[in-house]
């Protein structure tokens, strides 16, 4: 097995075959031309040509990539037309009597040249495009056809570089996957494979022309190419392979579609995450908002206590790039299985019911606000949830709202934006599903932690694996504190989710949706499952 | 001779696609209209040259317009680098 290493730039397996793709070289008559007319006619006709092709490619690109990838070639056909370039082929046919072929290199390198020079990386990637129109000049001049060169079998396609429309014009019902020695990841090429979802992997410096013909797998996740791969390799990415075509087509088949029953009740599927990286997940997976978003990451990833500032960052990142989706960010939640070393937190005989979550937002202030502002300074860039952990009493949810209020205040004396902030809790503790009336009364939703709700309700400890023959995950008094939990909600007008482990738990779907549960916010990867499973349910029958 | 200040917004500066229709938005007016940057300047109805500013985002051009109805031509003109960079 040899293995090639590069630059990944679109994600995915590809297994096949090896093909080398490799551009025609051009032989240039350097001499003089015999007849400058017919040259110029020459150039003209080719030039009409490849813009009619350029805008071709502009309506296959439109269907297969999208507007902003397709716009590439209305650009090149622009670009055909600009007098500059069109002059200085004209000059080197008419004064240096030259042939057209000749004059469309010179003429259109010296433009790539320029580009190439510039400062900007944006505009030093134009050269390519220009190159790209070069050689289709060249092509039509010299009758070359591109399209014979990619071989009749699909396959994995190995280049020097890829122009953005030979990209495009690739048949790519025959490429399995693209691995280049050259490219940047600022090219359009690389924008258009991303468009086409086809994994890719470029800067690959390994790649050698005896690879042609040969088995392998590219792994686009990690920009690796694997040439004449070990079966347990093979076996290992046909996995990851096969679990990527059943997403797609699960994808495919739910992406868009409303979460909603046969006989018409909906429900909200939201994503569990833990930080900004978790942001392709909530998308790829068409999540409909987060119903969980874990603020303890800023705190776990930090050497000491984060700032106002760096948590602001983080959250603002979420929130922007997930708007308008509703992101409901639960307070930090350290404590219990959870400590930092700065916090300096004492041991605890029993940490479950010790000093943790809200316990110690309370009785650390400046620790709470710091978080609060962060979170109330986000709420200016997109659709925002707070949501307070291990709530027990009624006096805890008014004492965090007063400290809310008051970092409210500040920030409005300050003249700092801010913007509409729901207002939740968690009900993971008994007494708080017990209470659920009076606290409907505080907040605007409730979010149902089921972890702990069943760990606290049949007091058994959930990390212990000694107690496995006792835990029942469907316990009937945690399911009864649920239905009361809902109930208790809907009678004060709150939305009640579930954000624990059972809200992903097929087997119970059906049963909290008679319950009337408004929202299951689950890890990412079990929205789509769920949302085939809730459109196959009808509650009517 | 009629001139604007215009500091660029967009993201990518004066890039291929925008600048492919300034090309056709400049030809439409029938003036004579140059984009300067700094020292450098382009007529506005080479493709290439205009790219060759190089104009990217915070960048101030100055666009002159020189022709028979010039006040109205730069008024085009002005809302077209408003909607595009």
């Amino acid at each position: 097995m040899i293995t090639g290493k590069g630059t990944k730039i679109v994600n995915g397996v590809a297994i096949g075959k090896i093909h080398i793709y490799k551009l025609p070289v051009y032989e240039i008559n350097e001499g003089e031309a015999s007849d400058p007319e017919a040259e110029l006619e020459r150039f003209e006709s080719a030039r009409l040509k490849v813009q009619a092709q350029q805008h071709a490619l502009y309506e296959k690109a439109l269907v297969e990539a999208g507007e902003e990838s397709a716009g590439i070639f209305e650009a090149h056909e622009l670009m055909l037309d600009d007098d500059d370039i069109i002059d200085a082929c004209k000059e080197i046919m008419e004064d240096d009597q030259h042939t057209a072929e000749y004059a469309v290199r010179e003429g259109f390198d010296s433009v790539a040249q320029m580009f190439r020079e510039m400062d900007d990386p944006y505009f030093q990637a134009r050269s390519a495009d220009i190159i790209d129109l070069k050689n289709a000049m060249l092509d039509v001049l010299l009758g070359f056809d591109t399209d014979s060169l990619q071989g009749t079998e699909p396959s994995i396609l190995i280049a020097e570089d890829l122009a953005p429309s030979e990209t495009v014009r690739l048949d790519k019902s025959l490429i399995l996957g693209i691995v280049t020695r050259e490219g940047s990841s600022n090219s359009h090429t690389a924008i258009l494979a991303r468009s086409m979802n086809i994994p890719t992997v470029i800067q690959c410096k390994d790649i050698s022309d005896d690879w042609d013909g040969k088995d392998a797998i590219l792994d686009g996740y990690n920009g690796l190419i694997y040439i004449n791969p070990t079966p347990e390799r093979r076996a290992a990415l046909t996995a990851v392979h096969e679990e990527d075509l059943r997403k797609e087509a699960l994808l495919k088949e739910m992406k868009g579609l409303a979460s909603e029953t046969k006989d018409g009740r909906k429900v909200k599927l939201y994503a569990n995450i833990g930080g900004p990286e978790d942001i392709s997940a909530v998308k790829d997976n068409d999540a409909e908002g987060v119903g969980l978003f874990r603020s303890e990451f800023v705190y776990l990833n930090s050497a000491e206590d984060p700032s106002e500032e760096a948590q602001f960052e983080a959250y603002k990142k979420v929130l922007e790039a997930l708007s308008p989706r509703l992101i409901i960010i639960r307070t930090c939640d350290i404590g219990a299985d959870k400590t930092i070393d700065y916090m300096q937190l004492d041991k605890e005989e029993n940490p479950a019911l010790g000093y943790r979550a809200i316990r110690i937002c309370l009785t650390r202030k400046d620790f709470f606000k710091r978080q609060l502002r962060a979170l109330l300074r986000a709420s200016a860039y997109g659709n925002l949830g707070v949501m307070f952990p291990m709530i027990t009493s009624l006096s805890e949810v008014r004492n965090c709202k007063a400290i809310f209020e008051e970092c409210k205040e500040e920030l409005r004396i300050a003249g700092t934006k801010i913007g509409h902030v729901e207002l939740g809790i968690m009900i993971e503790t008994p007494a708080a599903a017990l209470c659920a009336d009076e606290l409907a009364e505080e907040v605007d939703f409730f979010s149902i932690g089921t972890n702990d709700l069943t760990q606290y309700t049949c007091a058994i400890d959930r990390q212990n694996a000694k107690l496995e023959p006792f835990s029942d995950t469907h316990h009937p008094a945690v399911l009864k504190l649920i239905q009361m939990t809902i109930d208790a909600g809907h009678r004060h007008n709150v939305w009640v989710g579930i954000c624990g482990e059972l809200g992903a738990d097929p087997t119970l779907t059906e049963t909290f949706l008679r319950m009337g549960i408004d929202e299951l916010s689950v890890n990412a990867k079990s929205i789509l499952p769920l949302r085939k499973a809730i459109r196959e349910m009808d509650l009517s029958k | 001779m009629k001139e604007f200040k215009y500091v660029i917004t967009d993201e990518v500066g004066i890039h291929a696609r925008p600048a492919g229709l300034l090309v056709k938005a400049v030809k439409a007016t029938g003036s004579t209209v140059m984009i300067c940057k700094g020292e450098k300047s382009a007529k506005a109805t080479s493709l290439t040259k205009l790219m060759g500013l190089g104009v990217v985002k915070g960048d101030e051009v100055t666009v002159q317009v020189e022709g028979p109805d010039e006040e109205a031509a730069a008024a085009t003109l002005e809302e077209f680098f408003k909607a595009n960079f």
